[in-house]
Parts: C-alpha cells; sequence; structure tokens
C-alpha cells in the first residue's frame, strides 16, 4: 500500500441514474410500502439523493410519499434493522 | 380554489365550482363489530354523496398491521375513497373525521394528472406489469 491516493477503475464506477426517468414513474404512490421501502435506510430514514441519484424532481415525491405513508403507519418514523 | 369567471363586467358574475379528485384514506378502531366498521364507512359515504361528490373508486384493504401504535392498538382497518368534488367538502369531511371516535387516521390528498392515470391503471391490474416494472419489483 502506498501514500498516495490509487486511482480508481473508472470502468468499474457506474454512472448513477435517476430510476423514475429511467422507467418512466411519474407517480409515486404512497399506499405502496414495500416500494417506498427501497429509499429508506435500515433506520426508516429517506435515502439521500447522493446515494439514491434520484433527480430532485422525483426526490421531492419520494419524500412526500414517505411521509404520507408514515402518517398512515404504513411505514415507521423510527425503526432498528428495517433491512 | 379556482373559480371560473363566465359573465362580463355588466352582468352579475356567476362562479363556478370546479371539481377536483380527491382520494381519502381513514383508519378505524379493529374493535368494532363487523356491523359497526360496515356502518361507519356507510357513514363516511353517505357524507361524500350527500354533498354532490361522485364516488370514482373504493377499496377495503380490512385489517392491517400498523406500522407503529396508535392509541395502543396494534392493528387497523384501513378504507380508501376516491371521490370527485368540490374543495369546500374537504374541510366537512375532516371535521367529521375528528368528531368520530373511530377514526384513528385519516389521510385527504388531491390527486394530480398523474395520480389519476396511475389510479386508473391500478384498477385495471396493469400496475406492476411493463411500463410500472420497476415499481413492482
Amino acid at each position: 500500500m502506498t501514500l498516495v491516493n490509487e486511482p480508481i477503475d473508472k470502468s468499474v464506477v457506474r454512472k448513477k441514474y435517476c430510476r423514475f426517468k429511467k422507467s418512466g414513474i411519474k407517480y409515486i404512490d404512497y399506499k405502496n410500502p414495500d416500494f417506498l421501502l427501497k429509499l429508506v435506510n435500515e433506520q426508516g430514514k429517506i435515502l439521500p439523493r447522493r446515494l439514491t441519484g434520484t433527480s430532485l424532481k422525483f426526490q421531492r415525491k419520494v419524500a412526500t410519499a414517505i411521509k404520507r405513508a408514515r402518517h398512515l403507519a404504513l411505514m415507521p418514523y423510527v425503526a432498528d434493522g428495517l433491512k | 380554489m379556482k373559480a371560473v369567471h363566465l359573465q362580463s363586467n355588466f352582468k352579475k358574475s356567476i362562479y363556478i365550482m370546479e371539481l377536483r379528485n380527491y382520494e381519502t384514506v381513514f383508519i378505524l378502531t379493529p374493535v368494532l363489530s363487523e356491523q359497526q366498521t360496515k356502518d361507519t364507512v356507510e357513514k363516511f359515504k353517505k357524507i361524500l354523496t350527500d354533498n354532490n361528490a361522485e364516488i370514482v373508486n373504493e377499496d377495503a384493504w380490512g385489517i392491517r398491521k400498523l406500522a407503529y401504535p396508535i392509541q395502543n392498538k396494534q392493528t387497523g382497518y384501513y378504507y380508501i375513497i376516491e371521490f370527485k368534488a368540490e374543495g369546500t367538502l374537504i374541510a366537512k369531511l375532516e371535521l367529521e373525521y375528528k368528531r368520530d371516535e373511530k377514526v384513528i387516521r385519516f389521510l385527504t390528498t388531491v390527486l394530480d394528472k398523474h395520480s389519476i392515470a396511475y389510479n386508473e391503471r391500478k384498477q385495471k391490474g396493469l400496475i406492476g406489469k411493463k411500463p410500472a416494472e420497476a415499481k413492482a419489483e
């Protein structure tokens, strides 16, 4: 191991993309907790765009959908070991 | 609320309320008997129909486990109604929800064109098929 940062193999690094734009989903249903579960971490927190690659437009919709699902007790506000 | 201006200035202006699409979900306590649950659902549907709302679709999920306890209850009876109505009805409906002790949670949302299309496809059982494949997985 050297002290210099090793170059990253660019072919391995895959570009992130917005899954909603790509698959043409226009509406995120708050009544579908199984799908929304993919967009939260194991504590039930909403994953940032930086990790999921979701575009800003859809990240806002994701956030409202998750908050609505939490209100209706379809998803937890706080959890431990969701995944 | 949007009002449509119909007449020119020399006649008394007439305003027509615009109908919008809404979706309402409410959760009833699980301690009710089957008849009581039915009656409560009917009561809220009656409030809608008495106020000139048009029920588009309804869905009874039935008893479902809650993600966290509400009023020390672990389960709840979910009921979803989609309807077309004037905006003034929503306040009346939500007031009735608040007055009724049997309702432990409720949520009313406006549907935009995308969600209306989504709900129509869902009704036909198309969700999870080709265009929304990522959603189903």
